[in-house]
């Protein structure tokens, strides 16, 4: 029997993988033109600084199982179901994939930064976003784009999470040791640097994240400053000057920042929404996937024999991504192997 | 700075602005700071632009001072405003076209009210015909009257005998825009350009050939406040505000500073007077302040309007240094003469400001 996953991030990939082993064949479509999903825009994974290329690599290899079909630059563009157990999936190049299973692994976008127009991203040149650091650590350079090296750099957390104004309510829970992970390495890089963090809530809710958040503190003198940004602008020597109030000291505090790092935080994707509301699949008023039940029934949908992996669902580190994916394959084959399929 | 980011912004952030048939409705303390400033407006829109406007002598306040100030309740003041837009469906007019920005932003507020909340517009509805017997119909359009200065900004241009540039060197004049808190603050997507980056009086400057200061305190609230000025034991903050503005600007040498609200304007040209006797401190060049303009009268300046006429001898900064930068010609004497010709009395010179009498 044929199976369809939409997606080829690391749950998608994962569960590919798995499924194949189970003798299943596999089309596994991607928009993209490899597959990692995001996870090709980090250079290291916390909280143990693998780098995320290996990660990547190992997934590529396993999808060499020849139970797999890999479509990349391929979006899929909608799900129909003809009856039941039987579902088609329309692609963007016109192909119709049918298969009696589909899994959808759509993941996340990150939040776009200039949507907090207040910080100026896109306007005041020493604002980048997380993803963009990643970026400057795989090519091993922190010179900002005026050529010089930062001395004060300010992290800024909950970038487009956990804020009413822009309409999102949730946390996207990576942020706060993705900052931490990041501090640490530009710490690495930049000795002498000042280095602050300024947060909401610290949310260390993995394993090895509270001792990294510890060890950010005692071994690398990165500043905590519990206040939320209210505004950025720029001074007349292009620095990034910020306002924040210290919310545990009580008084507003105004600093000049060579580099500020925005922490964008984790949106549902576009074809989330397009692919689950193609077959009636609800979805949480954050645009993530709703599954069929918080508790009992993740990776299970509102439409039975079409199943959710990873992020589509809501924010999740890769950890909990790759496990929840490896759950997607067994809830797929024992509805493949159920008793009205046999 | 990345001007294509802003200008992405700015994009984002257009509204419709009626193109003619304008009701006016006049700010309660523009004319008594800045005393040519809607006379300006009004011969600018009617006699340059050939544009209809309409006025009613019998428009009121609009309360907003008292309302943000916490002494009107809301319920009166939307009965108020609701009899404003009275008068302009008894005058035939549906473009509402306020003064002042916190009318702007008190009209916003109210009509955006009424829309989530249809059971409060009734009801106002039922207190102004009680109070008056008096219908009307929410305006089809509502712009403040920046807004209409920026639709013609081209226009403007194209008339205009001055541009915002020193005529002795090329180079154009820097110009900080203050835009008042009222006006896109609280609802972006009725400014131009939103409330982080508006548009409304940098696009003026632009294209009126001048540059535009973005400097770090540029968002900041002038000081007015409303109740920080108003009570008397706030009014050290009132200053402190406006100072941290002067001295963020400063840096950046500005030749001159345009506001669209009335308060705005008022505070930013007088407390460069109170500071400079507070601590001895100045702002502009050679113990001068920044010149600071409304909008109407920078735009009457670059249509050639003669300077004394629009009352900027008023003003508690010398202007004269801004008009001899973009060459506009003016009689010193003439300064001081009211409209018959007579000697209508001279301020004392501030202790460190240096003014032109």
């Amino acid at each position: 029997m044929n199976i369809v996953i939409i997606g080829g991030g690391p749950a998608g990939s994962e569960a590919a993988y798995r499924l194949a082993g189970e003798g299943y064949t596999v089309d596994l479509v991607e928009k993209e033109n490899s597959i990692g999903g995001n996870l090709n825009n980090w250079y290291q994974l916390f909280p143990d600084r693998k780098p995320a290329s290996e990660v990547v690599q190992g997934l590529q290899q396993h999808l060499n199982h020849p139970g797999i079909t890999l479509h990349i630059d391929t979006e899929a563009i909608g799900i129909t179901e003809s009856a039941p157990g039987k579902f088609s999936v329309k692609l963007s190049n016109n192909t119709v994939l049918h298969s009696a299973a589909v899994l959808l692994a759509t993941g996340y976008k990150l939040f776009d930064a200039g949507r907090k127009e207040e910080y100026g991203y896109g306007i005041y040149k020493r604002v980048i976003t997380s993803a963009e650091l990643e970026n400057l650590f795989t090519n091993h350079s922190l010179a900002t784009v005026y050529g010089d090296t930062p001395q004060r750099i300010g992290f800024i957390h909950c970038v487009g999470s956990r804020d009413e104004k822009i309409c999102n309510y949730h946390c996207s829970k990576l942020c706060c040791i993705t900052a931490i992970k990041q501090a640490i390495e530009v710490r690495e890089m930049l000795p002498e640097a000042e280095i602050f963090c300024f947060y909401m809530d610290m949310r260390m809710f993995g394993p090895g994240y509270e001792e990294l958040y510890r060890e950010a503190q005692e071994q690398h003198n990165i500043k905590f400053i519990r206040g939320r940004l209210s505004e950025a602008a720029e001074n007349i020597n292009g620095q990034v000057v910020i306002k924040v109030e210290d919310t545990l000291v009580g008084k507003p505090l105004r600093m000049s920042l060579d580099l500020m790092v925005l922490m964008v935080g984790m949106e549902a994707a576009a074809g989330s929404g397009t692919l689950a509301g193609s077959v009636q699949i609800p979805l949480y008023p954050n645009g993530f996937i709703r599954p069929a039940d918080p508790h009992t029934g993740t990776n299970l949908t509102a439409r039975p024999g079409i199943f959710t992996a990873g992020s589509c669902t809501s924010p999740m580190n890769l950890t909990d991504t790759l496990t929840d994916a490896r759950s997607a394959a067994w809830q797929i084959k024992k509805w493949l192997t159920g008793p009205d399929k046999q | 700075m990345e001007l294509t980011g802003k200008e992405r912004i700015w994009n984002e952030y257009q509204k419709e602005i009626a193109g003619d048939n304008y009701f006016y409705a006049r700010s309660c303390i523009r004319q008594t700071f800045f005393p040519g400033s809607e006379w300006a407006y009004l011969d600018i829109l009617r006699n340059k632009l050939n544009k209809q406007v309409t006025e009613d002598p019998r428009h009121t306040t609009c309360t907003g001072i008292g309302y943000h100030t916490d002494v009107v309740p809301a319920e009166t003041t939307m009965t108020v405003v609701a009899r404003h837009f009275a008068l302009m469906t008894e005058a035939g007019c549906e473009n509402m076209t306020p003064s002042c920005v916190t009318s702007f932003g008190l009209y916003t507020e109210i009509l955006e009210t009424w829309k989530h909340h249809p059971e409060i517009e009734e009801k106002i509805r039922e207190f102004l015909w009680k109070s008056t017997k008096r219908e009307f119909k929410k305006p089809a359009n509502l712009a403040h009257t920046s807004d209409i200065i920026y639709k013609f900004r081209n226009e403007i241009a194209a008339l205009a005998p001055h541009r915002l540039q020193d005529v002795h060197t090329g180079r154009p004049l820097r110009g900080v825009d203050h835009i008042g808190c009222h006006y896109a603050k609280m609802f972006p997507a009725q400014g131009i350009g939103g409330a982080e980056f508006p548009a409304v009086l940098s696009g003026l400057i632009q294209a009126w050939g001048g540059e535009t200061v973005d400097y770090p305190e540029r968002r900041h609230c002038c000081g007015f406040g409303f109740r920080n000025y108003l009570v008397m034991a706030n009014r050290g903050f009132s200053v402190a505000n406006s100072k941290k503005k002067f001295e963020s600007m400063q840096a950046y040498e500005p030749d001159f500073i345009v506001a669209n609200c009335p308060g705005c304007a008022m505070f930013l040209d007088k407390w460069q007077y109170t500071l400079s006797e507070m601590e001895g401190v100045t702002y502009g060049p050679n113990g001068f302040g920044i010149p600071v303009f409304t909008y109407e009268e920078l735009t009457a300046l670059v249509l050639g309007y003669d300077p004394w006429e629009i009352g900027l001898q008023m003003h508690q900064v010398a202007v004269e240094p801004f008009l001899d930068k973009i060459g506009i010609a003016y009689d010193p004497a003439a300064k001081y003469l009211n409209s018959r010709g007579e000697p209508m009395g001279q301020p004392a010179c501030p202790t460190y400001m240096k003014v032109i009498k």
